[in-house]
């Protein structure tokens, strides 16, 4: 036994081996074993468990070495033995170690040689059947480590032919890159994307490949956001550079991809060519900003630029705008047809986009409407020489389909500074002095004028008026005394029209005659008048027994007015005042027509006295004037006006009063001498032959209670 | 971009693995160098490691005699490892040789050694699953044609809940376990505890600490409360030798230096 063995035995085994009898008890041994090798391997065997599995083995080995019938040669019958001890997963060489000393003490002594012999073959079938059984688990693990590398393997190929499947079809393109922007894969939609294989694509700063413009951004984002690791992925959409020189919009999204350690190793952009969107909405954008028949910018685009350059501008900024239409425009495409005023359209923006140049906005707002917007302009001057450049440039004529076409513009022109102003202010501004321009006769260019402006504003203020102020009887008749020059006495009144307007208080005739003839208002008004007017002298007859005749001016318009006589009747049966108390006051213009002239005839026919009121002032057909169906004229103050000179009168007038005064009479016509301020005046007209006198030295225009007065004494003189 | 669930981790095998380890541990030869280099290094921190990995060998046999004892026939073996001598299918069978068995581990190659060994044996069955996955297992059609859930299942989780870190909600685990499984079924649980033995269970979680599997050591009633759905049967929670030991004899002086308690639950 040796060392090593002797220091593993047990006290237990010790016990065992006392007598020789229980040596050959196969029940005693398999005990012993049992007690020197449990918990030297791992058995899944309890200890009792243990023992009956030894008991078989010690059975043979106590028969090995029985003198009478040995079960055959005992180192056989070891190895076997041993073999199964390893079968039963004793693997440890504790186990046989233990399994050599107890089974050495233990077994009978009788025969050394065939217990050796036994025991040296227990060793060597341990020994053998342990270092099968390893190679067959080594085998065993191999294989199964090679199954699991296999099917990873494969499990991982399949993987990789899915991902390839997906990076070669994707429809997008895809590249895979460093975090400098270089590509390190490219997949073949990115390369039909940027017209350049893969394998040319492969190993390329990515940013060669974009826009130069749009290389800065690009790179910012890309540098500062992504590889840099603060955002996982961004998208954006950038411009390329084929290689074939094509510029296309990537819409681009570019993420990161981290290592185990989250630190950023490489990106991934996945792009898709935006270019025909793009293009789609560049178009749209662009019709939805131009005007299709010249290619020029449309109104909206010119109202989000003029609002612009007020939203943008600096408080001290100003601009310009020129509003520009073409002379006869209508008439052109009214006689040479719409195709032809439409290529001359294209023809004239051409001129005037060369004409206006870069730094402008050139609109076509419609029809044959320009406007070319001017912002920060540095004052009118450089708007002004603007306009002519744009005149000049339509002096050529323009040949279109065989007709040569001399164009003109008019050109109203605004330049202030954008503070205290608003786009609206500045294009009805424009429009007003486009306006101006045309008036002023075509071919011009106009400034804006402000005091124009707001007089213009407040005539059109009353014009907007008057209608209301006729339903709401606003006007009202002043009365001013005609008197006889030989004795002073009150021959007749002349009503004149005053408006009383709510705001601006008591209005003379100058304040609204002229907008009511434009307005054709004037005709209404008369008819008021008229009527008014006869009221007031049936009253009078009504209340002094008598009353002299009331003069009425008649407005041209009204006078040619088919409704005149109509009205002036109306007027004389609705008041009940005999025909002859009523005088027209009509102008020389008024006797122009042969319609007018008939209808004076009836009139005058009906016992209404006519005058001409201002007569020498206008023009008058004195051939006419002989059959004309009037009663007498009246001087205009403008001659009247120097017959108050101390010394006499001035020349002319003298002369003209005397022409006057000499025709009248020998038409058999009255005169009456408006104007007359003075004694003097009266004394020296009177002594001309003029048989009436009207003027302040008898009496102002007045509320209608003041003639009461005169009439109340009717001999009186007014003055004397 | 995370790696698609249909790619499977690599096997690398110059990195040690639990399953190869336990096998050298228990004396068996399925392992490789790197495999016994770690065992070496592990026992050369902690000797006693091969008599605890024997400790809980002996208590799965223990274990699954006493389920076989209640009747039942059905084993689910989480963290089964490599099948070495003493596994569950062979103890089940000597009680009835019907019994089926399931197999689960996440190592490939303790899965693939144990269908070659398995191969051809229609009553066990070997399922590559983390268990800490129980959706997907509990899903696994290979489980479900071989073990029925509708009848009571021993459910093995042998040195296994101490992988499982407080963060992973073991008991939620379990109790994902212990929903899928039929009343009567019982669970089997041995967990290394640093209770009674400071150093050692301190050097085995540092130990572990440095793998791919690191060691959480559970109080005894940390160790109770992971039977959250089942009664713990007699004796309880006890240091891993002392559950119901084969005979006085298996008693050592001192369990608590095997640093495991032991329990097995049944679900009511």
């Amino acid at each position: 036994m040796s060392a090593s063995a002797r220091r593993h035995q047990s006290p237990r085994t010790r016990r065992s081996v006392a007598s020789e009898a229980g040596r050959r008890d196969p029940a005693r041994l398999a005990d012993a074993w049992a007690a020197a090798i449990a918990d030297t391997s791992f058995v899944s065997l309890t200890r009792t468990g243990l023992t009956t599995h030894l008991r078989p083995l010690a059975v043979r080995l106590l028969a090995a070495l029985s003198p009478t019938d040995p079960a055959g040669p005992a180192r056989t019958v070891g190895v076997e033995v041993g073999r199964a001890l390893v079968a039963a997963h004793f693997t440890d060489t504790e186990t046989l170690c233990r399994t050599l000393v107890a089974l050495g003490g233990a077994l009978p002594a009788r025969d050394p040689a065939a217990r050796t012999a036994l025991l040296s073959g227990l060793a060597a079938g341990f020994a053998a059947a342990l270092r099968d059984r390893t190679l067959t688990e080594q085998e065993a693990i191999r294989q199964a480590a090679m199954a699991a590398q296999t099917r990873a393997e494969r499990a991982l190929r399949s993987t990789e032919a899915r991902f390839r499947a997906v990076f070669t079809s994707a429809a997008a393109g895809i590249a895979l890159g460093d975090l400098t922007g270089h590509i390190l894969e490219a997949n073949p939609a990115l390369a039909t994307m940027l017209a350049s294989p893969p394998e040319r694509l492969r190993g390329r700063d990515v940013f060669e490949l974009v826009h130069p413009d749009d290389v800065a951004a690009l790179r910012e984002l890309i540098y500062e956001r992504v590889a840099s690791g603060r955002a996982d992925r961004i998208r954006t959409e950038k411009r390329f550079v084929t290689d074939d020189g094509r510029v296309l919009w990537g819409l681009l999204a570019v993420s990161v991809v981290r290592d185990a350690e989250g630190r950023p190793s490489y990106l991934v952009a996945m792009g898709e060519d935006n270019t025909r969107r793009h293009e789609l909405a560049a178009t749209l954008a662009h019709q939805a900003t131009h005007d299709a028949l010249t290619g020029l910018a449309n109104r909206a685009l010119f109202t989000e630029r003029l609002h612009d350059a007020f939203d943008q501008a600096a408080p001290a900024a100003r601009l310009g705008v020129c509003f520009l239409d073409l002379d006869g425009f209508k008439i052109i495409n009214d006689s040479l047809g719409h195709p032809v005023g439409d290529e001359l359209l294209r023809v004239v923006a051409g001129r005037l986009a060369e004409a206006v140049g870069p730094d402008s906005l050139l609109a076509r707002l419609g029809g044959d409407e320009f406007v070319v917007l001017r912002a920060g302009s540095t004052g009118e001057a450089e708007v002004v020489a603007l306009a002519e450049r744009i005149l000049a440039a339509l002096d050529a004529p323009v040949e279109v389909a065989g007709h040569e076409l001399a164009v003109s513009a008019s050109i109203g022109i605004v330049e202030r500074a954008t503070f205290g102003t608003d786009p609206a202010e500045v294009m009805r501004a424009a429009d007003i002095t486009l306006y101006w321009a045309k008036a002023a006769g075509k071919g011009r260019w106009a400034t804006f004028d402000s005091e124009r402006d707001a007089a213009q504003a407040a005539r059109h203020q009353l014009t907007e008026a008057l209608p209301a102020a006729l339903r709401d009887e606003e006007f009202a008749l002043a009365y001013q005394p005609v008197v006889d020059l030989t004795d002073q006495r009150l021959t007749g009144v002349e009503a004149l029209v005053r408006w009383r307007h709510p705001r601006l208080g008591l209005l003379g005739p100058d304040a609204f005659l002229g907008l009511a003839e434009e307005t054709g208002l004037v005709v209404p008004l008369g008819r008021w008048v008229l009527a008014a007017a006869c009221r007031q002298a049936r009253s009078w007859l009504d209340r002094y027994g008598w009353a002299p005749p009331v003069s009425v001016n008649l407005a041209v318009r009204h006078v040619c007015a088919t409704s005149l006589v109509d009205d002036v009747r109306r007027a004389l049966a609705d008041s009940g005042l005999p025909a002859g108390l009523l005088q027209l006051e009509i102008t020389e213009r008024a006797l122009m027509g042969a319609e007018p002239t008939t209808a004076l005839r009836t009139l005058h026919d009906d016992g209404v006295r006519i005058v001409i009121d201002d007569f020498g002032t206008g023009y008058s057909n004195l051939a006419h004037l002989r059959h004309a169906p009037v009663h007498g004229i009246k001087l205009a103050r403008s001659f009247t006006h120097s017959f108050d000179a101390p010394a006499h009168p001035d020349r002319a007038d003298l002369a003209i009063v005397q022409a006057l005064v000499s025709l009248a009479h020998t038409l058999d016509l009255t005169v009456t001498a408006g104007g007359v301020e003075t004694r003097r005046q009266a004394y020296r007209l009177r002594e001309l032959g003029a048989e009436r006198g009207q003027g302040w030295l008898y009496g102002r225009p007045a509320d209608p209670v003041h003639i009461d007065s005169l009439l109340t004494e009717p001999a009186a003189p007014l003055r004397a | 971009m995370e790696r698609p669930s249909w790619a499977p981790d690599e096997i690398d095998l110059d990195r040690p693995s639990a399953a190869r380890m336990y096998d050298s541990f228990l004396g068996g030869s399925h392992n490789f160098a790197p495999d016994r280099a770690a065992a070496r290094a592990a026992i050369g921190i902690i000797p006693e490691l091969p008599a605890v990995m024997r400790a809980n060998r002996a208590f799965l046999r223990r274990a699954v005699r006493y389920a076989a004892s209640l009747g039942i026939r059905q084993f689910l073996d989480l963290g089964s490892g490599i099948p070495t001598v003493g596994n569950v299918h062979e103890v089940a069978r000597a009680a009835d040789p019907d019994a089926r068995v399931v197999y689960v581990d996440v190592d490939p190659v303790a899965v693939a050694h144990s269908r070659a060994l398995l191969a051809g044996d229609d009553q066990t069955a070997v399922v590559e699953a983390d268990v800490r996955d129980p959706g997907t297992l509990l899903a696994d059609d290979t489980l479900h044609a071989t073990l029925d859930l509708g009848r009571p299942v021993a459910l093995l989780m042998v040195a296994l809940l101490h992988f499982v870190p407080d963060g992973d909600d073991p008991a939620g685990l379990v109790r994902r376990y212990a929903d899928a499984l039929a009343p009567g079924s019982v669970l089997a649980v041995s967990h290394g505890t640093g209770d009674g033995r400071t150093e050692q269970s301190d050097r085995m979680v540092r130990l572990y600490a440095g793998t791919a599997n690191p060691l959480t050591a559970r109080t005894r009633a940390g160790v109770a409360a992971l039977f959250d759905g089942f009664e713990l049967v007699d004796p309880g929670v006890v240091f891993l030798p002392l559950w119901r030991p084969d005979s006085p004899a298996d008693v050592p002086d001192r369990p608590e230096r095997f640093c495991s308690y032991a329990g097995v639950g049944r679900k009511p």
